[in-house]
């Protein structure tokens, strides 16, 4: 049933290109994907207790290892991509094992990760002579002499390619997420995240088992990164590796839903219709009134609704079927 | 000597001024984490509002620096108690992780707000205090009188928290929450006059940060991080390891600052504070739990 729901809805996804003309949808679309990724794969942390502040840190490896290599060797993201998706996870074993073994769990989690963003952030500010600091960066253009694309530097012009890709990265994140949801690992996490010493005594690896989740997902957020600066072709530290960004995340994926399968994409939609909704309600002029609303719906929503949007109408429906009719 | 280590030295020196700074705004995330078990995230974004505060009291409004002073400590120690009532009190009794993140809203809110209200220019409140030279080592007044009445600050609230009944009854709650209750103590009072201290701890950090800085509405993001990791390396709760790491973390950054560059000296200070999680995960002073 759920399998022929989803090829139906992909499919009627995959249409879309072709009905709507308006690049501005087409934009909004990718960039929707693109985060859904982003925040799906932070979800798989947050689901199980797990709150990072450090994906900031993740998705800035993505996309400055991908841009640098790019602008300065000469590297094609095919090859970097996997290479700063290497490094993320790297840093992330580095920070997470001896966090796992060590049992630092909640708020000193939380907050250790916070410095691992901050001191990505600072580095590649302080690196400004081949970063770009503060400005940012924007990856050299390959799209010379009227080429409308290239496939060695992963750029195109055409939107409508961006929104394929991001369509099939997305759908991946959303099967990464089932297939963890239905393994042994989401019930060993479960039980990690309800109380880790009984966990451990019935014989679940703790650190093993939070190890592998934290790969996988600083391996998607460095993806999504690196993807996010090949279609924005630009970024700064404040918009791909800043605590606003980690909080951007956590915020986003708590409005949508953590607990279910679609909640961080919903997470998504809602905080893109509210950014976009505002700014082409209100103009531009008052750029920082969606980032007024969304801190203080977060704060509303984790007091009033901590299972999110989704999480929440899952609960009423399965509630409705409870009731005798 | 040779000048290279006049230099130094006056680096150090600042460095060890900075730390009084540093210390100061520990202090009020300290009693807070230690009585009421909440980390306030947008603690330095309460600061931003009271650097405001000074700022349009004096320059809009003409009022003298010293009244000003007075009205953002008052005005951040409010804004302190309303953070608690309305946003720590709801999820008090949920998952510590969202007493954080509750915290962590507030924070892009203020921020944000802030931006609205004020746009993003930097304000100066324009009084600028010379500085006090010794031999070729020149200090800033401004540095020195901020670090001597954080030192102030400190010893008040030490007293306080020592040799007052209300005091008493602080630590008290801080070292048992279950049974305070028992003997007569409400928590919740306790809690309110907690959170008008911490935030009037943080209206005084606005004061003296005013005279050296600049203010901006992000300007939390430069000095909010950098306290959590105080507090945390000091043990959270623990108020002379949040002093001992504060000097640490600003000897860090004022030195890597001094022979590579000011982004460099933050990078060692939180690399140190992310090695410091591993070693001694319970703070430089904090005992075994």
């Amino acid at each position: 049933m759920i399998s022929r729901n989803w090829i139906i809805a992909t499919l009627l996804l995959a249409c879309v290109p072709l009905v709507v003309s308006s690049l501005y949808v087409m934009h909004v679309l990718v960039t929707l994907l693109i985060w859904g990724f982003i925040y799906t794969g932070w979800s798989l942390m947050g689901r199980f207790g797990l709150v990072s502040f450090g994906h900031g840190a993740f998705m800035g490896i993505g996309a400055y290892v991908t841009t640098l290599l790019w602008n300065l060797q000469g590297i094609s993201p095919w090859i970097g991509i996997p290479l700063g998706m290497l490094l993320a996870v790297a840093v992330a074993v580095l920070i997470g094992y001896p966090c796992f073994r060590f049992r630092i769990t909640g708020h000193y989690f939380a907050l250790v990760t916070l410095a691992l963003t901050e001191v990505v952030r600072s580095i590649i500010i302080a690196l400004r002579d081949t970063t770009g600091g503060s400005l940012g960066i924007t990856p050299t253009s390959a799209l010379k002499d009227g080429a409308t694309w290239s496939l060695t530097a992963l750029q195109c012009s055409d939107k409508r390619v961006f929104f394929y890709a991001a369509l099939v990265i997305w759908l991946i994140g959303i099967w990464i997420w089932q297939r963890i949801d239905r393994s042994m690992m989401r019930h060993a996490m479960q039980a990690i995240s309800q109380e880790e010493d009984a966990a451990s005594s019935v014989g679940v690896n703790v650190t093993r088992a939070k190890l592998t989740i934290t790969v996988i997902s600083a391996a998607m957020t460095a993806f999504g990164g690196a993807l996010y600066s090949q279609y924005q072709q630009y970024i700064n530290p404040e918009t791909v590796a800043s605590l606003g960004v980690s909080l951007q995340m956590v915020f986003a994926v708590i409005a949508g839903g953590m607990f279910v399968k679609l909640g961080p994409t919903v997470g998504a939609v809602f905080t893109l219709l509210l950014t976009e909704g505002l700014r082409v309600g209100i103009g531009n002029q008052i750029n920082s009134l969606d980032s007024t609303i969304y801190g203080l719906m977060l704060v509303l929503f984790i007091i009033y609704m901590p299972n999110g949007i989704l999480g929440k109408l899952m609960e009423r429906k399965r509630a409705s079927r409870l009731q005798p009719a | 000597m040779e000048i290279f280590d006049i230099f130094l030295l006056e680096t150090v020196l600042n460095g060890v001024l900075f730390g009084g700074v540093l210390a100061l705004l520990a202090l009020g995330l300290n009693l807070i984490f230690g009585v009421i078990d909440v980390v306030w995230i947008c603690y330095a974004e309460l600061m931003m509002i009271g650097m405001y505060t000074v700022f349009f009291l004096t320059k809009t409004f003409g009022w003298n620096l010293f009244a000003a002073f007075a009205a953002a400590i008052v005005v951040v120690s409010v804004l302190g108690v309303l953070l608690h009532v309305l946003v720590i009190r709801p999820v008090l009794d949920s998952e510590p992780i969202n007493q954080l993140l509750v915290t962590g809203g507030m924070l892009t809110f203020m921020q944000a707000a802030a931006t609205l209200a004020f746009g993003i220019e930097f304000r100066n409140i324009g009084v600028s205090m010379p500085s006090l030279v010794l031999g070729e080592i020149s200090l800033p007044w401004s540095r020195i009188s901020a670090a001597l009445t954080a030192l102030v600050a400190m010893v008040l609230l030490w007293l306080f928290l020592k040799k007052t009944y209300l005091g008493t009854a602080i630590r008290a709650i801080s070292q048992d929450r279950g049974i305070m209750p028992l003997m007569g103590v409400s928590p919740a009072r306790i809690y309110l006059t907690t959170s008008a201290i911490g935030g009037a701890l943080a209206g005084l950090g606005a004061c003296l940060l005013v005279l050296q800085y600049d203010v901006h509405p992000a300007i939390g993001l430069s000095f909010g991080p950098l306290t959590f990791m105080v507090c945390v390396l000091g043990g959270l709760g623990n108020m002379l390891g949040g002093f001992i790491a504060a000097f640490i973390f600003a000897q860090l950054i004022s030195i890597g600052g001094f022979y590579f560059h000011i982004e460099w000296g933050y990078v060692m200070a939180f690399a140190f504070f992310i090695v410091m999680m591993f070693v001694r995960p319970q703070g430089i002073l904090g005992g075994k739990s």
